[in-house]
């Protein structure tokens, strides 16, 4: 009886239910660890006011409590912003030293260009030149004077534009003189003249540009308001620093959705600020995503046709074999060495060179001598390719002979066999390593380093200035970004809650594109599965 | 072993003469030389590994997909040797179709799947297209069965409709010879029977070379039937006369079910 248990393998079963349990444990819990961080961040937490022993209060919201150490009761950490005033975010208070605690309606709180969170209350505002609707309560008149501020601040974004359009023609035109004098134009000749004619226009627009941006920034900032926070100690903050103002201890249920709702769209949409501790993670999703697509459309036809080539044509024998081993080791190499390889052959190698050949006037300034998303791509296309050659090789390798045989044998050639039977028929296999391809590459942050990536980008890679792609341009990656708020960052305590966030974002960036291969790849096998007997 | 060639009464279309085939080092075939009839069927019988499909897959080079493979001696068909470096093996396998043991239709329409030979030999023309479908499905015996689902997928097809769509397939390109290996293997009976029948339709416009393990199929499908044991031919005639009264012990043995 035990003996025949063991034979019919019953344990072996069990044994493979647990290991497939824990696995998915261990998934589900990191995910859900990411999902409760992430998505509470923007939940507009109540303000507590406290009364201490000693006399003072305290505003903040409460983030924890947790055990005293080798004594009794609870400690609380609370988040107290105003690190203009205090030099912390956060403070930790023993519940002994609490006398009171309640929270106050008027509790405001400022979400701001710098310094973080204002946490207080308002006095008054001071915007003798906007129009105030007359007798209102305080806080009324603090809306009316941002939402005007708001308009003056759009408008000055509009100069922003032009500035920033100004100086990349003016930069153009720089690069042209320097291409002339390269080329031994005659400093007389009329092209060139032009040239210094047309930069001299240019940077008479430009210098009225800035003057104008200067006093608008200048008329700003004259809109302020006084705040006061629980000590009473004041501080005078400038309208235009304040991205958004509320009372969280008023909002209705209905209005804490709509304003978790409208943090996620700057979250999607918006700019960061703060050194990237706060605001949005546009520039950075739409880096990751370049990226990912341009190391698709290198490493996809570079892969499938390494494949096809090791599969359908070479001849089987040692070299093939000794590839084949060798692709499959690949996979194995730490990928900052592919960073490396991807700096000292794709930027200095290859980078150097095209800087050399086409860019001669500019150097020393290197243009794709350097890191840049085309670089990044290309280190990530060859940290992927293995992916794509294996899955296509399998593929290919999955289709039974007689297909083969049954084209061939109507005349076909092997070309004509390749294109209309076998690849159809492998592509659900071929977007499996695709889809494997991208994520591995979505997760890769350490090649990035070093070939391209950084902290903020000035530009995105892709703009409305011709030639509209900027391959060559420095990019932000979510996966980096995790990183470098998380650890170097000044704050890094007040970086964390963006740090889960940042997080769910990559990973669901990563659902969200596999999940479309996926269904492509379903589309296709269901037109292409093999026939059954 | 000598083997002696036989005169058949028709005039030849595949002539085999004194052909050895390897596998490497190994000899599938050794000195065979036969003629196969034009318009007739003939059927290659023998124990399994006797080199039946080996001899089968020289016709239309079907070999020329395995490494190291040699062959010796002269096949030709109507005269032009299959072998001579200038044969274009595209144009010959056109000219010498072939149905597989497992029926293999591709993962498209029933109508693509008709049409492909003329699709990759670059015919677009539809009415040309229309045209060959219909006539090579009801060649085939399958048009009735089909004629309203020509767009849906072959997958959908049962096993014995399956092998008729590949018997579509070969004569769709109009090919002189049709090669069969083991055609109805993988079929039951009343499919078996389907095909048996319709093989007795083709064989009025094309010649056909069956190999099969079933002696009753042999016998009520062919003509002519070769016997093969390990790579020699052993005898070759018209089917009726060397199924009631085989020339050597071996193919009576054979026949009878003694061995193989
Ligand atoms: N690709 C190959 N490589 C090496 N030897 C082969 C190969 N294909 C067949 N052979 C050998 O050649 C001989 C003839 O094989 P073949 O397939 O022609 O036999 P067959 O008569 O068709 O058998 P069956 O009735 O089982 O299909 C066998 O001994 C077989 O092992
Ligand atoms: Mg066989």
């Amino acid at each position: 009886m035990r003996r025949n248990y063991w034979k019919i393998g019953e344990p072996w079963v069990w044994a493979t239910g647990a290991a497939l349990s824990v696995t998915l444990l261990i998934a589900v819990t990191l995910i859900a660890v990411i999902m409760v961080n992430g998505l509470g961040v923007f939940w507009p937490g109540k303000l507590q006011q406290l009364e201490l022993k000693d006399g003072s209060k305290l505003l903040g919201e409460l983030i924890q409590s947790e055990p005293v150490h080798r004594g009794e009761g609870l400690r609380r950490q609370y988040k107290i912003a105003n690190r203009d005033l205090y030099g912390l975010d956060f403070r930790w208070i023993d519940e002994t030293e609490i006398l009171r605690a309640d929270h106050p309606a008027a509790a405001i709180v400022l979400e701001r260009e710098e310094n973080g969170d204002f946490f207080g209350f308002l006095d008054a505002v001071q915007a003798s030149g906007l129009e105030l609707p007359a007798g209102a309560a305080p806080y009324a008149q603090l809306h009316a004077a941002l939402d005007q501020v708001s308009v003056m601040k759009a408008a000055g974004h509009a100069t922003d534009q032009q500035l920033s359009t100004a100086s990349y023609r003016l930069e153009q035109l720089r690069r042209d003189q320097l291409k002339a004098e390269y080329q031994g134009v005659d400093p007389r000749s009329s092209s060139y003249q032009e040239l210094l004619h047309e930069q001299e226009r240019l940077k008479v627009d430009f210098e009225h540009l800035m003057k104008q941006q200067r006093k608008e920034q200048t008329n700003l900032r004259q809109y302020q308001a006084t705040f006061s926070d629980a000590n009473g100690r004041t501080s005078n903050i400038v309208l235009a620093d304040i991205v958004q103002a509320y009372r969280p201890n008023q909002l209705a249920w209905h209005q804490q959705v709509i304003f978790y709702a409208a943090k996620l769209k700057e979250l999607i949409v918006g700019e960061p600020r703060e050194s990237n501790t706060e605001g949005g993670l546009f520039p950075a999703i739409f880096g990751t995503i370049m990226l990912i697509f341009t190391m698709s459309l290198f490493s996809f036809p570079l892969g499938v046709i390494a494949a096809i080539y090791l599969r359908e044509y070479a001849r089987e024998g040692v070299v093939v074999r000794v590839v084949r081993i060798a692709v499959n080791n690949l996979a194995g190499i730490p990928s900052i060495v592919y960073g490396i390889f991807g700096l000292g052959f794709f930027v200095y190698g290859i980078g150097s060179n095209i800087d050399k050949l086409f860019f001669p006037e500019l150097l020393p300034t290197p243009t794709f001598g350097t890191g840049g998303i085309l670089w990044a791509s290309l280190t990530l296309a060859l940290l992927t390719v293995p992916v794509v050659i294996v899955a296509t090789e399998e593929a290919l390798g999955a289709i039974p002979r007689e297909f083969r045989e049954g084209s061939l044998a109507l005349g076909a050639t092997r070309f004509q066999t390749l294109l209309r039977i076998l690849l159809p028929m492998a592509s659900p296999g071929i977007m499996t390593g695709l889809i494997l391809a991208m994520a591995r590459a979505a997760g890769e942050v350490a090649p990035l380093m070093i070939t391209g990536v950084v902290k903020l980008a000035p530009a995105l890679p892709i703009d409305g200035n011709f030639p509209f792609f900027h391959l060559d341009r420095k990019f932000m990656h979510l996966g980096f970004h995790i990183f470098d708020i998380g650890f170097q960052s000044p704050n890094v305590e007040a970086a964390k809650p963006m740090v889960f966030v940042t997080t769910l974002l990559l990973v669901l960036i990563v659902l969200a594109m596999s999940s479309l291969a996926i269904r492509l790849r379903n589309r296709m096998k269901k037109r292409y599965t093999f026939s059954t007997f | 072993m000598p083997t002696t060639a036989p005169q058949p009464t028709v005039a030849p279309i595949i002539e085999v003469e004194n052909v050895d085939f390897f596998y490497g080092p190994t000899q599938a075939i050794h000195g065979i030389n036969l003629s196969f009839p034009r318009k007739q069927v003939t059927a290659l019988i023998g124990p399994s590994g006797c080199g039946k499909s080996t001899l089968l897959r020289c016709f239309n080079r079907m070999n020329d997909l395995i490494d190291n493979i040699d062959v010796r001696g002269r096949i030709t068909l109507n005269g032009d040797d299959i072998y001579a470096p200038t044969t274009d093996v595209i144009e010959l396998r056109r000219r010498v179709g072939m149905v597989f043991q497992k029926s293999n239709p591709f993962p498209k329409s029933i109508y693509e799947n008709t049409i492909y030979g003329l699709r990759i030999a670059g015919v677009k023309d539809k009415a040309v297209l229309d045209e060959s479908v219909e006539r090579s499905l009801k060649g085939a015996a399958l048009w009735d069965e089909v004629k309203d689902r020509l767009h849906t997928s072959a997958l959908g097809l049962s096993g014995g409709q399956m092998q008729r769509l590949c018997i579509a397939r070969a004569i769709a390109v109009n090919p002189e010879v049709i090669l069969m290996d083991e055609p109805c293997s993988a079929l039951d009976p009343k499919s078996t029977a389907r095909v048996e029948e319709l093989i007795g339709e083709l064989r009025k416009e094309f010649t056909i070379i069956i190999v099969t393990h079933n002696m009753q199929q042999a016998a009520r499908v062919s003509d002519f039937t070769a016997f093969l044991y390990e790579g020699f031919l052993i005898e070759f005639g018209q089917t009726d006369k060397m199924f009631m009264k085989p020339k050597k012990k071996q193919t009576e043995d054979y026949i009878t079910g003694r061995f193989g």
